[in-house]
């Protein structure tokens, strides 16, 4: 934002210099009466990946399901660059891909879904799922049905399929939660290829707080609900990250400062209790 | 090996061979009164007689066509129903009670209602079918569609699908395994109805019919034989259910 932006606001803008891509303003989220989120207001820089992490129940996942317009808000605005969500071609991988995928469609036909949606003749979207293909390196047979795969294999379906039209922004909510360590491992490499080879926005939901620090530039914490923002944590490491950064100071020093941020956060509502 | 694969393969046939097996004895023992129940032999004849060439493979038709029709009707009406219905929950909810009421009540005590209404003939027949069959198939499809997840709905709509290629590409698709279920309950639901109705409202063929006229006359060959492809049509029907199931459904329950 700018220079007339008030003190209030400071933390709502990225400390990671980038601009602002979606920025949410006034968000108001109640459920049953208990207030979620009170005139909110965040902003999410663009080409960069942000976790989202805080303690259980803080509305992760219902602040990125209202900005990609699954859930209503109360009252409240989302713009991506500016445009209203209508406008915007978003993605979103689901945390449980065996429900997210549509298990009467054959992978590759999960992956074209989006491109027919939009439109695309079927040259289009042959080509562009090919260059999917090849750009993930896929070595399984994309003409199986969903539940003939593997759980990391589905969600590496999902992926394609959310990254297929080519989204100004990605959000993902745990996408990685359901997968063994291995696959984990795996995917959280292959995102992060997605991410330098296309400089997406990515919003990623995680409660795994290693994960969510070793692939964000910046880590968004959360307070307990009312939600606000506890803290935004840089973390600058150069990438490609690889286990290596892990082990690294810089890596350390920031997942410290988060679980402080967190403690503080969970010790708060004891306290208030 | 062999022995035993043989075995194995034969093994559903037992039970229907012991049943014949069984008639066959007290048939030739004449444990029960020939004239009620008579050999299997002569039944197969009667069912022979009656497909080739006979009147029974023409009511064996006339009831199929019936049951078809009022099945078709009832699709038509209610998936389309159900679908609506199950998207709202509170509109199904506010409904459920009336649809729960006329589920439960025996479609046959309709009968009465639907013949003053439209009189005696083949619309009575056909709509009173329709009818219990069309509310097994309407509280089937809005159940698999409160019931479907809710994710898939959201995905498509994440990529920008509109609520009617939603409903269409993804609800419907959804709710399938439930509505089959509902299908199959409601083609079998509806041969009962038809072959009752046959048998008692002025009816001058299809098996039901067939069925009171052989027994006044103490045809009784030909009376099971009749029993036998009412048997038989009930058996197909489900089973044809049951393959388009597995073959439409693939997903269902992975």
């Amino acid at each position: 934002m700018n220079a007339a932006m008030s003190p209030d606001l400071a933390s709502v803008s990225s400390k990671v210099d980038a601009v602002p891509h979606i920025t949410i303003r006034g968000l108001t989220k109640s459920f049953a009466g208990q207030p979620l989120y009170t005139n909110f207001n965040l902003d999410f820089p663009k080409g960069r990946i942000t976790s989202i992490f805080g303690p259980n129940g803080c509305g992760k996942s219902t602040m990125i399901n209202m900005a990609a317009g699954l859930l209503p808000m109360d009252s409240g605005e989302v713009l991506f660059d500016g445009k209203p969500l209508s406008q915007t071609v978003i993605g979103y991988v689901f945390q449980n891909y065996r429900d997210a995928l549509f298990p009467w469609k054959r992978a590759i036909d999960n992956i074209r879904y989006p491109l027919k949606i939009a439109g695309k003749s079927a040259g289009e979207c042959n080509a562009r799922t090919e260059e999917l293909v090849q750009s993930f390196d896929i070595r399984f047979d994309l003409n199986r049905y969903p539940y003939e795969l593997s759980g990391g294999q589905q969600q590496l379906v999902s992926i394609m399929r959310s990254l297929a039209v080519h989204p100004e922004v990605l959000f993902l909510d745990e996408p990685f939660s359901a997968l063994d360590y291995e696959m984990t491992l795996f995917m959280r490499d292959k995102l992060q290829d997605i991410f330098e080879a296309t400089g997406t926005t990515m919003i990623l939901v995680s409660h795994d707080l290693d994960e969510a620090v070793y692939l964000a530039d910046e880590v968004l914490m959360l307070t307990r609900r009312p939600t606000r923002i506890a803290e935004r944590v840089v973390f600058d490491a150069p990438r490609p990250r690889t286990p290596a950064t892990l082990t690294s100071d810089a890596f350390t020093r920031a997942k410290a400062r988060c679980l402080d941020v967190f403690q503080r956060e969970v010790s708060a509502r004891e306290l208030a209790l | 090996m062999f022995g035993a694969r043989i075995a194995s393969a034969l093994s559903p046939a037992v039970g229907a061979i012991a049943f014949i097996a069984l008639w066959a004895l007290i048939a030739a023992l004449e444990l029960v009164d020939p004239v009620l129940l008579p050999s299997p032999q002569a039944s197969a004849v009667a069912i022979w007689d009656g497909f080739v060439g006979g009147a029974l493979i023409g009511d064996t038709i006339i009831t199929i066509r019936r049951t078809l029709l009022a099945f078709f009707i009832a699709v038509g009406i209610c998936v389309p129903l159900g679908l609506a219905l199950g998207s709202s929950v509170r509109l199904y909810r506010s409904l459920e009670f009336v649809i729960d009421f006329f589920r439960s009540t025996p479609a046959s005590a309709l009968f009465p209602l639907f013949l003053v209404i439209l009189g005696v003939g083949e619309s009575t027949k056909v709509a009173v079918a329709a009818f219990g069959a069309g509310l097994l198939i309407l509280f089937n499809t809005a159940y698999g569609v409160m019931n479907a997840r809710k994710t898939r709905q959201a995905a498509a709509r994440v990529m920008g699908a509109s609520p009617l290629r939603v409903m269409v590409g993804v609800t419907l698709l959804e709710s399938l395994p439930q509505t089959l279920v509902g299908m199959r309950a409601g083609v079998s639901f509806a041969l009962v109805i038809v072959i009752v109705a046959e048998m008692f409202i002025g009816s001058t063929d299809g098996l039901g019919q067939r069925v009171i006229n052989s027994q006044s006359i103490f045809n009784m060959p030909e009376m099971y034989a009749t029993i036998f492809s009412a048997g038989v049509l009930g058996y197909g029907l489900n089973l044809i259910f049951i393959i388009i199931e597995r073959r439409f459904v693939h997903w269902g329950g992975k």
